[in-house]
């Protein structure tokens, strides 16, 4: 059975967001760096907590901030006192799945406007890396005995990209070059490199080989919100909503050793859905900006593919044509992406979201894109390789 | 639109489920939910898959990569919400409502016997900054504090507990999924854990999944000839900073009951609902929500109780199935656990001294040191 996808009663629209800087070890706590980004996004859209409804939280691993039921640790400061709060978790996916959430909360018609929140402080995790959490996401029985390391596994899926696609190492380097470029104009951003070039790339550290450190996002403390209203609301507290047109995500299975390592078919599911539901057949044409997740510089290739903006392995030859420059026919990251403004994780997924909104409003300053923005598309990925989350914004 | 229940199915409820991992547990209650919807095939008729679960609970971080398999969700859309499994009904409920989804799955799971630090995990719950450093010993307390402030408050005795305690294991013995209920057991004669709660005040542990299917209006018949009808849920937080919290009336309860009979349209409902299932995880807390979902009146829940109106064949029966006192805390699967009662004894699969079994009123507490409840609101 397929849902019917049409028609829906309430229209959505993103009419403010807010964002803390991303660093690595900020002083404040969860609970305050939640605030501070709810506070913005509440002070753009003139709301105050009165006026919102509902609360939706994203953040990623408990062991991140050491506290056992976050959700209901962050409630306070994501502003979800006396009211209907609630945490969703798709792992590195879930910043672009907090306004997925939030849609439904408004689409149903049960809450008008709608306070997102998503925070991540991971850098005080653990010793002496916060790698160490992702020490315990493993099947406790096949997989955790060997102590598998996440960045081994991402090596493997970057290898198999290259293999597949005969990409080298020199293409996928541009992408963490663009993306440290691009994120000097982004006033949170915690590695803007003006003049990082791909021989930087390709002499820093091996990690885990193809992985090298500059081909990896950082890891960072942070937090993004948004105001997500109802057609009504939205109207009466701006003159530029934008409107959330497309929502999907998809979750493989959990047994990573099984899946095509090339091609993140769950994505592609996910992209689906939410084309179908925002009436989009042709993404290389119809979305004029994308902020797909990047994590490592490979990832922003492997995802244009799977969302369709690129076909297989087209990616890179797209991105050393210039293509997905800021001023290109398909910008891809103009905000510096994970690799450039820094990887709290819910966060940095939810930064994106935020980052279609300032571009498709003409706000994004420094960051604008050359070409004019109708719509614009956030995606996410997490879990062991296996989830995909998408959003699709307009005008 | 109306979303109403196609099916239900669950796992356990044992205090050790030894033979079966968590995966098998999920596959168990899922298979019997699907069975239950009418042999619905979870590859081709479902449109979404949430998992209630909290990776402290579950020991593995990012615990969510385990959902999709077990319940057929792989390669389809499902995420997790790290609540109780009632909030998840919640989740779905919105979800359909939108129009986007047809039919959403809802489970959870828990294997408390797999956990060893049991009072660590739950105490890291608390605020790192302001609570924790306090480092009490047994978790529990935070319990006790609010026992003797609701009952100074409003004069509850420790014998009205007793009657709480006695009215559970006495409805539990008819529960076949009540590991618990010792109906011959004297409150009085069990240690005291944390004055003033004493062990058969509060709810053990216990392992269970479960798994509830539900459908559009347009959809549902498809799945079951005699759908149960979610009209309403709705969830609160009062407050993370404990310290704040009322610590004699839990307004979180409150808050989520009075959504849940707007959207419900229940106007009055000690006179409108039928029978209610409630968190009872400690005994006083049986009685408070009693008077949260407005079941009666503020500090009078334990004089009704005590003239019988809510026990099995009273005025208004709160928990038939003895809560969480009888069957046992399953963690997230708490709120699962009480809606797919209520679900059993309204369909008349479960027999159950009610007179009148159209409406019920589902309650879960996500338990110490939350401040988080959620309502539902169910009719035939």
């Amino acid at each position: 059975m397929t849902s019917r996808n049409i028609n829906f009663k309430h229209r959505v629209a993103v009419v403010s967001a807010g964002m803390t800087l991303f660093r690595s070890k900020m002083l404040e706590t969860p609970q305050e760096l939640a605030w501070l980004a709810a506070r913005q996004a509440l002070d753009e859209a003139g709301l105050t907590l009165k006026d919102i409804d509902c609360v939706v939280i994203g953040s990623a691993p408990d062991a991140f901030d050491g506290v056992h039921m976050k959700g209901e640790y962050l409630a306070e400061g994501a502003g979800g006192i006396h009211k209907p709060t609630i945490r969703v978790y798709v792992g590195g996916a879930t910043g672009v799945f907090v306004p997925i959430a939030a849609w439904w909360h408004v689409a149903s018609g049960l809450c008008k406007k709608v306070l997102v929140v998503a925070e991540e402080k991971m850098s005080h995790a653990a010793k002496p890396h916060p790698q160490y959490v992702f020490r315990y996401i493993w099947d406790p029985i096949v997989e955790k005995p060997l102590n598998p390391n996440l960045i081994w596994i991402f090596a493997m899926e970057m290898h198999r990209y290259m293999y597949k696609c005969g990409v080298k190492k020199e293409d996928i380097a541009l992408v963490s070059v663009k993306n440290k470029r691009n994120a000097c104009g982004h006033p949170s951003a915690q590695l803007c490199m003006p003049n990082i070039t791909v021989d930087d790339v390709l002499k820093s550290e091996v990690l885990v080989w193809p992985v090298q450190l500059l081909d990896i996002s950082p890891t960072s403390d942070g937090a993004v919100a948004l105001v997500l209203a109802s057609e009504e609301e939205a109207r009466r507290i701006t003159d530029t909503p934008v409107w959330i047109k497309g929502v999907g995500w998809t979750l493989d299975t959990t047994h990573w050793t099984n899946r095509d390592l090339a091609y993140p078919e769950y994505v592609r599911r996910a992209a689906e859905m939410a084309y179908r539901m925002a009436g989009i057949d042709n993404p290389r044409k119809q979305i004029d900006v994308a902020e797909p997740y990047d994590p490592f510089d490979y990832k922003e290739l492997h995802h244009m593919e799977g969302l369709g903006l690129a076909r297989k392995c087209e990616a890179p030859v797209l991105t050393r044509e210039g293509v997905t420059q800021r001023d290109g026919d398909l910008p891809i990251n103009p905000s510096g992406g994970l690799l450039g403004v820094g990887n709290p994780i819910a966060a940095a997924g939810l930064m994106k979201v935020a980052e279609i909104f300032w571009q498709v409003r003409g706000e994004a300053g420094a960051r604008q894109v050359k070409k004019p923005v109708y719509t614009g598309l956030a995606q996410a990925w997490g879990d062991l390789m296996q989830a995909g989350t998408v959003i699709v914004m307009g005008i | 639109m109306r979303v109403g229940i196609a099916g239900v199915g669950w796992f356990g409820f044992q205090p050790e489920v030894v033979d079966y991992s968590f995966r098998e547990m999920m596959f168990k209650a899922a298979q019997r939910a699907y069975e239950d919807a009418g042999g619905l095939d979870p590859r081709r008729d479902v449109d979404a898959f949430i998992s209630c679960q909290e990776d402290f609970w579950e020991g593995i971080s990012i615990a969510d990569e385990f959902a999709p398999d077990p319940v057929g969700g792989a390669m389809k859309a499902v995420y997790t919400v790290t609540g109780d499994g009632l909030q998840c009904v919640g989740q779905a409920y919105m979800m359909i409502k939108s129009g986007l989804f047809d039919v959403v799955v809802v489970e959870s799971h828990g294997k408390p016997s797999d956990v060893v630090t049991l009072n660590e995990v739950m105490f890291t719950a608390t605020d790192p900054v302001s609570l924790r450093p306090l480092g009490l010993e047994n978790v529990h307390a935070l319990a006790a504090l609010e026992a003797r402030a609701y009952m100074a408050r409003y004069g509850v005795e420790e014998e009205h507990l007793e009657a709480v305690v006695e009215k559970a294991h006495k409805a539990g013995v008819k529960n076949p999924r009540a590991a618990y209920a010792s109906p011959g057991r004297s409150r009085a004669s069990t240690p005291t854990v944390v004055d003033p709660l004493k062990e058969a005040d509060i709810a053990k542990f216990v392992d269970a999944a479960a798994v509830v299917v539900l459908a559009s209006d347009r959809v549902v018949r498809d799945f079951t000839d005699a759908p149960v009808w979610v009209d309403g849920v709705w969830w609160s937080t009062e407050i993370s900073t404990l310290e704040y919290h009322d610590w004699a009336f839990p307004h979180h309860a409150r808050e989520a009951a009075d959504g849940a009979y707007i959207q419900a349209k229940i106007a009055d409902p000690a006179k409108e609902v039928g029978f209610a299932e409630v968190d009872n995880r400690y005994s006083f807390k049986e009685l408070q929500h009693i008077e949260a979902l407005r079941l009666a009146p503020r500090g009078q829940a334990k004089e009704l109780l005590a003239d019988g109106a809510f026990c099995p064949g009273g005025r208004l029966p709160v928990n038939l199935s003895g809560g969480a006192l009888a069957e046992g805390v399953p963690f997230e699967v708490h709120g699962l656990a009480r809606l797919s009662y209520a679900v059993a004894v309204m369909r008349g699969d479960f027999k159950a001294e009610v007179d009148r079994r159209d409406v019920a009123v589902v309650h879960s507490w996500r338990g110490v040191p939350t401040t988080t409840s959620v309502v539902a609101v169910l009719r035939l």
